[in-house]
């Protein structure tokens, strides 16, 4: 195990105490094969306390950790040190969300917004444990398996320009989760999410920049999602005036 | 329903954008490098031209690339002035899908008259 020291800027912000927002470097000796959050644990544990994140699995699993790495969004345990061989690392919080304290980031705007999408299955029947489980053939499952993957990092929205416009915009992984249910054979509820989905500031909000799925650590694919639902909700409308047409 | 009337636009871009990838550079190479490079100069004459294009058929292909290629550019402009801050959305869309219907209308017009 060889050793090098990075030096990491970090973005610090205390409400309490800081006017605005400012670049902290600490200077870490980091084993080769350290991620970036490894680091960010070295200076909490052993040069300052007072540093905040969050973090929990150091394994690309709870999406807990994303944020601005070298201007881009990825996750603090994906991230490897190998890969920033300049020994000079740049640490900020998500970009398009408000600053709660140094790398946390406001959530609230992303939470309302996956709840408003139901993101959860609302069946075509009720089905008492007697009757058995839901089945589903491997085709099924295929159409919306990828989509289950997202881990809710924002990373995303970090990166697509048209939510860092307009926060009215229902965002990446929102809508790639209500494609992931549209696209369940076992749900229903389609019609109960083209409220959000299908309005202005839903699908038809995203001008496939494609960035999100670009950085998603997941390969989620969102803008693909989108796209897919586009098409989708597009027929829905141009049939909504034909006799028979869902109006 | 909050249903937008996006999807309108949207697939006139979506086709247009589809169309154009494939047809566009063969449009660009059989009627403007080809030519300069001394290649199919006895096809690209103005008699055989102007029998191919009197064809209905022809007539319609080519309106629908012509129309599908206003349409999506209008959309993508549309997007672009999101993009460069531009706010005035209904104005913008109001221009640009102005300029893609007298695209749509001239292109019917002149391929008629042909």
């Amino acid at each position: 195990m060889s050793e090098r020291t990075i030096e990491l800027e970090v973005l610090r912000y205390r409400p309490e105490q800081d006017q605005e927002p400012f670049f902290q470097t600490y200077k870490v000796p980091c084993e080769e094969e350290w991620v970036v959050l490894d680091a960010l644990n070295y200076v909490k544990e052993e040069m300052d306390r007072t540093l905040s994140y969050r973090w929990s699995c150091h394994m690309f699993v709870c999406g807990s950790c994303g944020m601005m790495i070298d201007g881009e969004p990825k996750l603090a345990c994906k991230a490897f040190l190998k890969d920033y061989p300049t020994g000079k690392i740049r640490v900020e919080p998500l970009s398009n969300f408000p600053i709660e304290r140094d790398l946390v980031v406001v959530l609230d705007d992303f939470v309302e917004k996956l709840e408003s999408v139901k993101p959860y299955i609302i069946p075509k029947e009720e089905r008492t444990v007697e009757q058995g489980e839901y089945l589903q053939t491997p085709a099924q499952l295929k159409a919306f398996k990828q989509y289950t993957l997202c881990i809710n990092c924002l990373c995303c929205y970090a990166v697509c320009p048209q939510y860092g416009l307009d926060e009215s915009f229902v965002g990446p992984a929102a809508l790639a989760l209500a494609h992931r249910y549209n696209m369940d054979s076992r749900d229903l509820g389609r019609a109960a999410r083209d409220d959000v989905v299908a309005a202005a500031e839903g699908i038809w909000h995203c001008s496939f920049v494609g960035a999100c799925s670009q950085v998603c650590p997941k390969d989620v694919d969102p803008a693909g999602a989108i796209q897919q639902a586009k098409f989708a909700h597009g027929i829905d409308y141009l049939t909504s005036f034909l006799p028979g047409g869902k109006r | 329903m909050a249903r937008s009337a996006k999807a309108v636009p949207w697939f006139l871009f979506a086709a247009g954008g589809t169309v154009l990838s494939f047809i566009l550079p063969v449009m660009i190479f059989t009627t403007g490098i080809a030519p300069a490079l001394g290649l199919f100069t006895d096809a690209l004459s103005y008699d055989t031209m102007s029998a191919f294009v009197g064809n209905w058929l022809v007539k319609l292909v080519l309106f629908g690339i012509l129309t599908l290629a206003c349409w999506h550019a209008a959309h993508r402009l549309r997007v672009c002035a999101h993009d460069f801050g531009i706010r005035a959305d209904t104005a913008v869309a109001v221009i640009l899908y102005g300029l893609a219907t007298v695209g749509t209308a001239t292109a019917a017009l002149a391929l008629v008259s042909i």
